[in-house]
């Protein structure tokens, strides 16, 4: 690595003066300009300093002229996202829930929107394929306690079910037939072995003859005389497959001994109305859905362009 | 002579070396009348093509080539591309690479000399440049002249073409990228959108900065492909050469004749620079291949000028083979430029090249235009439905990539159950779903399938979308319809 400089005849340009086995490297000069676009980003980032936080102090950064920063960049990225979405909102706090059909575009949007504002508010509960769990109903499927049309989904969002502080909240309640000693454990036994049979999962026996006469006592004025249930009262059909909180023998003994009450807030008093009506939309789209709303005609319904 | 200036240059300052001012001479020859020729193709193909109206009838735009960013579509001519379609336009780049390799191999950097847009707005600007300036002489004159009224009138005048060649540069490329009609009277209205006028600004600026400033100096320290290039050649590519077994020893203010040239064995080449006086990157080609010839042939047309008057055969400066040199210096007649052209690595350059072409042609042809993409919903993977029944969830894609909207018809095969979607409530579930998809969009729908709940675990299923026009069509996805384990009988 001796220092051997000398000029290559080939080329006429200095070698840097080193040498490994025999392999030179040439000082070949920069061409000038090239000097002059050093000089300009030299410039430039003087300039940036200047314009932009660069320096540190002590607690924080020279804050620049400019006085940029991400977090206001953010927020002026959202407000601008905002005001695109503006009119798909606005249209959609006016136009009354169960007519949202007639303008597929609108419905679309809702959908869209719906997907989004439920993976923020529901899927605690509901998980997030809409497929629930003990307790928390799968909102993909046809059985609906409250009602399963437009209005009916986007009522139970609205103001909740059992939800204390909302007036227009739906109320029910399955009574604790065991706790508060209304039927004795024998009854329950039967009562529960009279429903197990009314979904056809086990023959009648003497024990559910006898809770017969209970079910006609006790359940009919909620349940229905056929046990299929009253939306009204949000009191379940017991006579299709679908349990909320299980269809055995054990299940149904524990619903009939200490009731069933479970709540729904409301989530009208914490978004904004186009929001809720937007989840509504989305779980009514989870296949599940029944006709849209009990006053409207049938309609047909428009495809959508997915663009 | 170049290597003295050189190391008196680098001795003042090693650390960078000024530009040495080129001004070019005016030629005439078979070259630079190709060179023309080239010029005004590339220019008119530049400035034309937006300009080219293509009917498509009234769902898609009537240019023939449009580079549509904001609705990522890719029309020329009668070939639309979609975004995922991008391989297409990855095959046009592998051609236009092989393309380039085989004539590199064939004729040396014959894309710097003639087609490369740096070169021909380059020369574009010297022709400008000797318009008001003067030839090689006056240039340099003026150059060295101090600065008065009339140079600066001259340089004034000569900067504001070359200004407007670049606005008309920079102003041509933003049409590939909207209709260029309506473009062009919002940008004289002064409503185009405002990246159009930074497009334009930025191109203008760049196309005078490197045009009548950088020139060379692009080709030398700022592209990739000379360097590139130079790997590709061999010893039986034909490239720009001076014959150095024909023109030396030089004969520099020897008189010519016959008793002298008995006396002194003296080359063809006179030494009269008229090459170097030529050349648009000021070298000298006598030194041999180098980094900075372009190989633009234009010394070829100076010499051959020199060689006539002197009364000696022309092409002492000619494109040859390093090949056809040993033949030569051998004293065996060279090769003609065809057995050159045709060899195993150019044929085979060419045969990858048109393999590569025909394959695309044959894609293109038989490429569908109705699209289906289908995925299924795993969570959950079904759902239990109040009669008993179970339900299975799949999310589709109808693409229409056609100018026209269509209808399709989608059926399930392999299962006797009923399809609804997230537009209908499940009272209206039925056999079939029709759609009607716009003009070159995407629909995207949920699908449900509710089926009997007896059955194997998992089913395969097909979903059968057809065109409902006469041109007809099918795209078919493959599916299976999972229910959950059989419980036990109790």
């Amino acid at each position: 690595m001796a220092n051997k400089k000398r000029i290559d005849p080939a080329t006429g340009t200095e070698t840097v003066g080193h040498e490994w086995d025999g392999i030179e490297e040439l000082d070949t000069p920069m061409p000038r300009w090239w000097l002059w676009t050093f000089y300009a980003t030299v410039i430039f980032a003087i300039g940036y300093t200047v314009l932009y936080p660069a320096w540190p102090m002590v607690s924080r950064a020279t804050a620049g002229t400019w006085n940029w920063s991400s977090r206001s960049q953010l927020d002026a990225e959202l407000k601008a996202d905002a005001n695109r979405k503006r009119p798909v909102m606005l249209a959609l706090a006016q136009i009354p829930v169960e007519r949202l059909s007639d303008d597929p575009k609108l419905m679309n949007a809702a959908v869209q929107g719906g997907a989004a504002a439920f993976r923020v508010n529901c899927i605690q509960c509901h998980g997030s394929g809409a497929a629930g769990g003990k307790g928390y109903a799968n909102l993909n499927d046809d059985d609906w306690l409250w009602g399963g049309d437009l209005k009916a989904i986007h009522q139970t969002i609205n103001h909740g079910i059992r939800y204390n502080g909302d007036r227009a909240t739906r109320v029910s309640l399955m009574p604790a037939f065991g706790r508060d000693a209304i039927l004795k454990p024998e009854q329950i036994d039967d009562v529960a072995n009279y429903v197990l049979t009314l979904s056809g999962r086990s023959k009648p026996t003497p024990s559910s003859q006898r809770g017969l006469q209970v079910f006609v006592a006790q359940c009919v004025a909620c349940h229905g005389t056929d046990g299929k249930g009253d939306r009204k009262f949000g009191a379940p059909n017991l006579t299709d497959r679908i349990w909320l909180y299980g269809g055995d023998k054990g299940t149904i003994i524990q619903t009939l001994t200490n009731g069933r009450g479970g709540v729904m807030p409301a989530w009208g008093e914490r978004l904004d109305p186009a929001t809720v009506k937007m989840l509504a939309t989305y779980v009514h789209s989870l296949g599940g859905g029944e006709k849209f709303g009990p006053d409207q005609p049938p309609v047909s319904v428009k495809q959508n362009a997915a663009r | 002579m170049r290597h003295a200036d050189d190391l008196a240059n680098r001795a003042r300052n090693r650390y960078f070396e000024k530009r040495r001012k080129v001004f070019p001479r005016q030629i005439d020859g078979s070259f630079r009348r190709f060179k023309w020729l080239a010029m005004i193709v590339t220019l008119a193909i530049y400035y034309v093509t937006p300009w080219i109206r293509w009917d498509r009838g009234p769902y898609a735009p009537n240019q023939a080539v449009l580079v549509d960013l904001a609705h990522r579509r890719f029309y020329m001519f009668s070939i639309e591309i979609w975004p995922q379609e991008f391989y297409y336009v990855t095959g046009l780049l592998l051609m236009a690479a092989l393309g380039l390799f085989l004539v590199t191999s064939a004729v040396g950097r014959a894309w710097c000399g003639y087609a490369c847009p740096q070169t021909v707005w380059t020369d574009l600007f010297l022709h400008v440049e000797r318009l008001i300036d003067g030839d090689r002489n006056s240039q340099r004159k003026l150059d060295e002249a101090s600065w008065g009224a009339p140079k600066l009138a001259k340089r004034l005048t000569k900067w504001s073409i070359w200004l407007i060649i670049g606005a008309l540069s920079g102003g041509a490329w933003i049409f590939y990228f909207a209709d260029a009609p309506t473009l062009f009277q919002q940008l004289i209205g002064g409503t185009a959108p405002r990246v159009a006028y930074a497009t334009v600004f930025v191109l203008t600026i760049t196309t005078f900065i490197f045009g009548g400033f950088m020139r060379e100096q692009v080709c030398i320290y700022m592209c990739p492909w000379p360097r590139i290039q130079g790997a590709m050649l061999d010893e039986q590519s034909l490239v720009v050469t001076y014959k150095a077994w024909r023109g030396e020893p030089r004969s520099h203010g020897i008189k010519r004749s016959k008793d002298v040239s008995d006396l002194l064995p003296v080359g063809d080449c006179i030494d009269c620079v008229a090459c170097v006086a030529v050349c648009p990157t000021g070298i000298d080609i006598r030194e041999g291949p180098q980094i900075g010839c372009i190989t633009c042939a234009l010394c070829i047309d100076a010499c051959d000028e020199v060689m006539k008057r002197v009364g000696r055969p022309s092409k002492l400066i000619g494109y040859t083979t390093q090949a056809d040199e040993e033949l030569a210096r051998a004293g065996v007649p060279a090769k003609t430029p065809l057995q050159r052209l045709l060899r195993l690595r150019t044929i085979l350059y060419f045969a990858v090249w048109a393999a590569i072409g025909i394959f695309m042609l044959f894609a293109l042809g038989n490429r569908s235009r109705m699209t289906l993409d289908l995925a299924q919903s795993r969570n959950p993977v079904w759902i239990q439905l109040s009669d008993g029944q179970v339900r299975n969830s799949f999310t589709f894609k109808l693409g229409n990539m056609e100018e026209r909207p269509r209808r399709f018809l989608v059926k399930v095969d392999g299962i006797d159950g009923k399809i609804w979607d997230e537009t209908r409530a499940i009272e209206q579930a039925g056999t079939s779903l029709t759609y009607e998809v716009p003009a070159d969009q995407v629909a995207k729908h949920s699908l449900y399938l509710a089926a009997s709940e007896d059955g194997p675990k998992s089913t395969p299923i097909l979903i059968v979308v057809s065109a409902l026009d006469k041109e007809g069509g099918q795209a078919v996805g493959r599916a299976h319809f999972e229910r959950p384990e059989q419980e036990e009988e109790e």
